[in-house]
C-alpha cells in the first residue's frame, strides 16, 4: 500500500522561515487538513508535496522512495489545485477542461471534460466561454479537473473558496468517493469541509517564531517588492 | 508527441481567437519598414542599397513585439503551475509554445517581406534569398526570445527588460541574415551566411528549451 509522507520539512521563502520539522504521514484512503493562520505557510507545504518548490531541508517520500528521485512520476500521481483557476477566456469550459485531460493522457478528452462538469452540477457552462464565467462557476471548472484527469493524490489549497453551500457539500462527497477508491487528499481550508477521519495538521505547531503578526507583514513588504 | 501537439494546438486557437497578437506583429512589420521611404526619401537607388537591412530590423522589432505575452498569461492565471505539474516535460512545454508563436508571428512575416522588397525596390535576384534568410533567421528569434521571456517573467516593466535582454542577441542574425541577401544581390554566393543562420538555428532549437525551462521553473517556485 503506498504511503505519502514527508520528514523534517523545512521552508524557507525569501529569507523568512515558515516551518521547520514538520513531519506528515498519508495511507490510502486518507485525509489531511492543513490548518493554520495566514501566513502559517499552508499554501507553501502544498506546493512542497507538489514538487513546485524545493524544501530546503526535509524529505518526502512514495512508499519510502524519495520523490525527488523520480519527479515526473511523482507529477503524474498529483493534481493540484490552487488559487489561481486557469481559466482560458476564450476558450470554452469543455475546451478549458479537455486539453488538462488530454495533457494528462486521457484517451477521451472530450467526453471526460463533459462527464466531469455533469458530476459537478455544471453541465450548462460546457459552452460557455471562460470570460462569462462566474468565480463559483470557474472554480467548478477548476475541481471538475480532479475527475476528468484522474491522480491518487489531490493537493487542494482552499477549494471551496467561492463556492456555495450546495457545491461545497457535492465536493464532499467528491472527496469521499475518492477516498473509497483508495486515492489521498490534502486540503487547507478556512471554511468547515467535513472529512469524517480526516487528520489534521496545525502548521503554527512548525512555526520558527510566534510572532504571527510580523511574519505576515514581512511577507506583504515582500510580495509588494516583488516586481 | 501527442501532447506536444495538443499544447502547439491550444495555444494556436488561443492566438487565433484573440486575434490581435497574429496580425499586430505583421502589421507593425509592414509599417516599420513603410516609414523609410518618407525618412530617407523616395530615391530608389537609396531604398534598393538598404532594403535587406531595413526589412531584417523591421522583422527582429516585430517578432519583439508579442513575446512578453509568450508565457505572461499561463503565468498569471496558474496555467503555467499545471503546465510544469503536466507529465509533458517543461523543455517540450517552452518548445511548443515557442512553435506555436513562432506560426502565429513569424510565418506572416516570411509571407509579407517579398512585398515590402518591392515596396523598397530591392533588387529582384534577393528575393529568393530573403524568404530563405527570414524561414531560418524567424525561428531563432522566436527561440531566443522565449529565454528571455521566461528569464523576465514577472518582472516589472518586463517588456523593455526583454528588448534590452534579447536585441544584442539578435545582432548575429542580424548580420547573416542581411549579409545573404546582399551578397545574392552582388551576385557572390550567399550560401556561408545560410549555412551560418543554419548552424545558430541547430544550436538554437535544443539549447534555448533547456534555458527557458530553467528560467521558468524559477519564475514558478
Amino acid at each position: 500500500m503506498p504511503v505519502f509522507a514527508g520528514s523534517e520539512l523545512t521552508c524557507l521563502r525569501g529569507d523568512r522561515l515558515v516551518f521547520t520539522g514538520l513531519e506528515f504521514r498519508i495511507a490510502p484512503g486518507g485525509v489531511l487538513v492543513l490548518l493554520g493562520p495566514n501566513g502559517s505557510g499552508k499554501s507553501s507545504l502544498l506546493r512542497v508535496m507538489a514538487g513546485l518548490l524545493k524544501p530546503l531541508r526535509g524529505t518526502l517520500g512514495w512508499d519510502g522512495v524519495g520523490i525527488a528521485e523520480d519527479p515526473d512520476l511523482h507529477r503524474s500521481r498529483v493534481q493540484y489545485v490552487g488559487h489561481l483557476d486557469a481559466v482560458k477566456p476564450v476558450l470554452t469550459a469543455v475546451e478549458n477542461l479537455a486539453f488538462w485531460a488530454a495533457l494528462a493522457g486521457a484517451a477521451d478528452p472530450a467526453g471526460n471534460a463533459r462527464a466531469a462538469l455533469d458530476r459537478l452540477g455544471v453541465p450548462h457552462i460546457a459552452g460557455v466561454p471562460g470570460r462569462y464565467l462566474s468565480a463559483g462557476q470557474k472554480r467548478r471548472l477548476n475541481l471538475a479537473r480532479l475527475l476528468a484527469a484522474p491522480a491518487t493524490l489531490w493537493l487542494l489549497d482552499e477549494p471551496t473558496v467561492a463556492l456555495d453551500r450546495a457545491a461545497i457539500a457535492l465536493f464532499e462527497g467528491l472527496i469521499a468517493e475518492h477516498r473509497a477508491r483508495g486515492g489521498m487528499v490534502v486540503l487547507s481550508t478556512h471554511t468547515d469541509i467535513a472529512t469524517p477521519g480526516g487528520e489534521e495538521l496545525h502548521l503554527d505547531d512548525f512555526t520558527p517564531y510566534a510572532d504571527d503578526e510580523e511574519a505576515g507583514d514581512e511577507e506583504y513588504e515582500e510580495e509588494g517588492a516583488a516586481p | 508527441m501527442s501532447r506536444f501537439l495538443r499544447l502547439v494546438a491550444r495555444d494556436l486557437r488561443l492566438a487565433l481567437r484573440q486575434g490581435s497578437d497574429a496580425t499586430i506583429a505583421v502589421m507593425f512589420f509592414v509599417l516599420c519598414v513603410v516609414l523609410f521611404p518618407f525618412g530617407v526619401g523616395p530615391e530608389p537607388n537609396i531604398l534598393a542599397r538598404i532594403a535587406a537591412g531595413v526589412i531584417w530590423v523591421a522583422a527582429l522589432l516585430a517578432s519583439l513585439l508579442s513575446l512578453e505575452r509568450l508565457f505572461q498569461t499561463d503565468y498569471e492565471d496558474g496555467s503555467l503551475e499545471l503546465l510544469s505539474l503536466s507529465s509533458l516535460p517543461l523543455e517540450a512545454t517552452v518548445l511548443a509554445k515557442t512553435l506555436a508563436h513562432w506560426l502565429v508571428t513569424g510565418v506572416p512575416l516570411i509571407v509579407a517581406a517579398p512585398l515590402l522588397a518591392v515596396l523598397l525596390n530591392m533588387d529582384s535576384e534577393g528575393f529568393g534569398v530573403l524568404v530563405l534568410t527570414l524561414t531560418l533567421g524567424t525561428p531563432i528569434l522566436s527561440l531566443i526570445g522565449a529565454i528571455g521571456a521566461a528569464l523576465t517573467l514577472g518582472a516589472r516593466r518586463g517588456g523593455v527588460l526583454l528588448s534590452l535582454l534579447i536585441l544584442p542577441l539578435y545582432i548575429p542574425v542580424l548580420i547573416f541574415g542581411a549579409g545573404a541577401i546582399d551578397a545574392a544581390i552582388n551576385g557572390l554566393t550567399p550560401r556561408p551566411h545560410l549555412l551560418l543562420l543554419a548552424g545558430i538555428l541547430a544550436a538554437a532549437l535544443p539549447l534555448a528549451p533547456w534555458a527557458g525551462a530553467a528560467a521558468l521553473r524559477q519564475a514558478v517556485e
